[in-house]
C-alpha cells in the first residue's frame, strides 16, 4: 500500500524509527500539506539556528542531531564554567574556559555522523538580517529576556509579505527551577514575544526601605550591598558581577550588616547567587522543555503531525512546582504590540516636504487620522507634541525639510498620538520621484 | 519544500483583514534604522505624559528620549516651595523593567535617601510592564505631598516623622533652604 511507503534516509540502521515517523502518513498527517517522499530530502538541507549552548541548548542540539536535522548552526557567546558540568552533559573538566557553541558543536558532530554543526562563539546581536535568513527554522534556549525580544524583532522585520522563505518560525524555550514553556512564533502571524512579555514573571525584588532598615534575610543584606553600599563606597569604578574580588567584597559588606542584625545564612555562594540573579537550573526540566521544542521543530519540518503555533495553541506551559501541571493555550496577538501589532506600512512621501506638511498629512490618512501626531525615527526625534519642553526643542524642525532632517528612502519612522492611546503606527518611507 | 506551515500561514494571513500590499522595491535600505521596541514605547508614553503645572521636563539631547530630567515643583504640602529633580534613565528592556529614578538633589526625605535613591513601591518591587511614566511621575509627585514614615530610606527623617510631625516641618523647611538637619547638611532647593 503506497499509504505504507517508508522513504529512508541515507543511514538506515539509525533513522529506520524516526524514518516511520516522518516519512509515512498517521493519523494526524494533514494530506493536503503533507508529502513523505520529499521529507527526509528536504530536512537533509534544511537550515535550522540554535541560540544557546548552555542547560537547553546541549539537550537541543542532541535531540535535533537525533531528529535527523543535518544542517545546525548554534550561537552562544558564553564559555564553559565549572558550575556548568552538572548538567550541561556536552562538556567536560577539561572544557572548561572553552567556548560553549565549539565544545558543544564537536560533541555531536562527533557522535551523530552525518550531522554538521556550526558554532557562532558571540553574540546574536553581532549578526544581521542576511545572516537570519539563511535559516529556515530557529529554535532558542536562552536565558535573558532582552536577547529574547532581539531575536523576535529582528525575525519580525525580516518579513517581506512577497517572499515566502522570509517568515522564520521561532521556537521559544524557557526554564527556571521546576517550571518552564515552550511557545512557537510565526512572526507576524501569530502572537509574538514581546505580545507575551508579561508572561515573564519579574524579578522578585523586596522594596528598597526593607533593605535599607529593616532587613529580615540574608538576602535582604546582599541586595543591601549591592544597591546600597557599593554606590555609597563605589570600591570599584564599575560593578562587575564575574568578578571574584568584586563578589567578595559584597559578600564581605553584606556579612557585616547580618551580624548586626543577627540574620545567618551570607555565604559567597549566596551572594553570588543573589547578584547575578541565579535561579537554581533544574537538569531534568531543561530535558522536558527541550524535548517539547525539538519535537515542535520536527513537526513544523516534516508536517507529519500538527505542531504549536498554528491555527490555535501557541504556548505551553509546564509547571512541576506542584505535582505535574501543563496547560496548552493560545496567546492571543496584540494588536498595540509595539513589534508585530502594527507591521511598517508604506508611506509615499516627497522628500523635498517639510516635516511639517508631513505631521499634516497624517490628519488626512484614512487609516490614521491623528490629529496630534508625534513622530520619531530611530535616534532622531522629528516631532514630539508633548511633553511640552521636548515640543518646543523639536519645534524648529517642523520646517525643515525631510532631506534636511537626515531621512532616506526605506526609513521607519514611529507615530503616535495620545487620541489612540493604545495604538502606535510605524511607517516605512518611500519617496516620491 | 516545506510548505506546509505556510499554507496555513497564508490561510491565517487572509482572515486577519491585511495591510495594503507592499509597493515595489525600497526594503533592502530598511535593514538599519528600525525604531526599537523600548524606544515606541516610551514615545508612545511621553505623547500621553500629562505633567500639569508643577512638573517639567528636559531632555538634554531631544534625540535621546530614554534619558531625561523631570522637574517638581510642590504647589502644596510641606514641601512647597521647593523645586526638586530627577533623573530618568531607561535601559533598552523598558518595559519589562522599571526606568532608574534618582533624586538630582541631596534633600531631608523620609523615602529619599542622600544619594538620591527613592522608595518607591512600582519603581521596583510592584513594576509592571503595564505601568507607564505617567504612573510613576504621578508616584514621585505623592512622595512630596505625603511623605511615608513607615518605608524610611532616611531612617532620621523617618523617625521625625513619626515622633514629630511639626518639628519635622520645621527641619524640611531647614533643609530646603540648604541648612543641615542632624549634623547633615542638605542642598538648597527653594525657587
Amino acid at each position: 500500500m503506497a499509504s505504507a511507503q517508508v522513504y529512508p534516509a541515507s543511514e538506515p540502521a539509525r533513522w529506520i524509527y524516526l524514518d516511520r515517523i516522518r516519512t509515512r502518513p498517521g493519523p494526524f498527517t494533514n494530506p493536503d500539506i503533507y508529502s513523505g517522499e520529499q521529507v527526509a530530502a528536504a530536512m537533509e538541507t534544511m537550515k535550522i539556528l540554535v541560540i544557546g549552548a548552555g542547560g537547553l541548548g546541549c539537550e537541543l542540539l542532541k535531540n535535533l542531531a537525533l531528529s535527523g536535522f543535518k544542517d545546525i548552526h548554534v550561537i552562544d557567546m558564553d564559555t564553559i564554567d565549572i558550575s556548568n558540568l552538572n548538567r550541561q552533559f556536552l562538556f567536560r573538566q577539561a572544557d572548561v574556559g572553552k567556548s560553549k557553541a565549539e565544545v558543544a558543536a564537536r560533541f555531536v558532530e562527533k557522535r551523530v555522523k552525518g550531522v554538521k554543526i556550526t558554532p557562532h562563539n558571540c553574540r546574536i546581536q553581532d549578526f544581521d538580517e542576511d545572516f537570519y535568513m539563511q535559516f529556515q527554522l530557529v529554535v532558542c534556549g536562552l536565558d535573558s529576556i532582552e536577547a529574547r525580544r532581539w531575536i523576535n524583532a529582528t525575525l519580525i522585520n525580516m518579513v517581506d509579505e512577497e517572499v515566502e522563505d522570509s517568515y522564520k518560525p521561532l521556537i521559544d524555550g524557557g526554564t527556571e527551577g521546576f517550571k518552564g514553556q515552550a511557545r512557537v512564533i510565526f512572526p507576524t502571524v501569530t502572537s509574538c514575544i514581546e505580545c507575551q512579555l508579561d508572561m515573564h514573571a519579574p524579578r522578585a525584588a523586596v522594596p528598597l526601605c526593607t533593605l535599607a532598615s529593616i532587613p529580615r534575610q540574608p538576602e535582604h543584606c546582599v541586595e543591601w550591598a549591592h544597591v546600597i553600599a557599593w554606590d555609597q563606597e563605589k570600591p570599584f569604578p564599575e560593578l562587575d558581577k564575574d568578578d571574584p574580588e568584586h563578589i567578595t567584597w559584597l559578600y564581605q559588606k553584606a556579612l557585616a550588616r547580618a551580624q548586626e542584625f543577627n540574620i545567618s545564612g551570607v555565604t559567597y555562594s549566596l551572594t553570588q547567587g543573589v547578584v547575578k540573579n541565579i535561579i537554581p537550573a533544574i537538569a531534568a526540566t531543561n530535558s522536558v522543555i527541550a524535548a517539547a521544542c525539538c519535537n515542535e521543530a520536527l513537526k513544523i519540518a516534516s508536517n507529519c503531525a500538527p505542531f504549536l503555533g498554528l491555527p490555535e495553541e501557541n504556548y505551553m506551559m509546564y509547571s512541576g512546582n506542584d505535582s505535574v501541571y501543563t496547560y496548552t493555550f493560545k496567546h492571543e496577538k496584540k494588536d498595540d504590540c509595539p513589534v508585530c501589532g502594527q507591521l511598517a506600512r508604506d508611506l509615499a512621501v516627497d522628500p523635498a516636504w517639510t516635516l511639517r506638511e508631513l505631521v499634516e498629512s497624517f490628519a488626512a490618512r484614512p487609516e490614521a487620522q491623528l490629529k496630534k501626531p508625534s513622530l520619531r525615527a530611530e535616534g532622531k526625534t522629528l516631532y514630539m507634541q508633548s511633553p511640552p519642553s521636548l515640543e518646543a526643542q523639536t519645534r524648529p524642525n517642523l520646517d525643515k525639510t525631510l532631506t534636511e532632517l537626515g531621512l532616506e528612502a526605506g526609513q521607519e519612522i514611529g507615530v503616535t498620538d495620545p487620541a489612540f492611546a493604545t495604538v502606535l503606527f510605524k511607517f516605512k518611507l518611500k519617496f516620491k520621484q | 519544500m516545506i510548505a506546509g506551515w505556510r499554507l496555513l500561514t497564508a490561510k491565517q494571513k487572509k482572515q486577519q483583514q491585511q495591510a495594503e500590499n507592499a509597493a515595489e522595491g525600497g526594503s533592502s535600505a530598511a535593514k538599519k534604522k528600525k525604531v526599537t521596541a523600548a524606544q515606541l514605547r516610551v514615545q508612545k508614553d511621553l505623547s500621553e505624559l500629562s505633567l500639569g503645572s508643577t512638573m517639567s521636563t528636559d531632555f538634554p539631547d531631544p534625540d535621546d528620549i530614554l534619558s531625561f530630567i523631570l522637574y517638581i515643583e510642590p504647589d502644596e504640602g510641606m514641601y512647597k516651595g521647593g523645586r526638586f529633580s530627577f533623573t530618568f534613565n531607561i535601559t533598552p528592556s523598558f518595559p519589562h523593567e522599571p526606568p532608574k529614578v534618582l533624586c538630582r538633589e541631596k534633600i531631608y526625605h523620609p523615602n529619599i535617601d542622600l544619594e538620591g535613591k527613592v522608595c518607591l513601591n512600582i519603581l521596583r518591587e510592584d513594576w509592571k510592564p503595564v505601568l507607564n511614566l505617567n504612573a510613576v511621575i504621578v508616584g514621585l509627585q505623592f512622595l512630596f505631598l505625603e511623605p511615608n514614615a513607615s518605608d524610611p530610606l532616611n531612617k532620621e527623617a523617618a523617625e521625625d516623622l513619626r515622633n514629630n510631625r511639626e518639628g519635622f516641618k520645621r527641619n524640611v523647611k531647614q533643609a530646603m533652604a540648604g541648612g543641615s538637619v542632624r549634623g547633615e547638611t542638605y542642598q538648597r532647593v527653594l525657587i
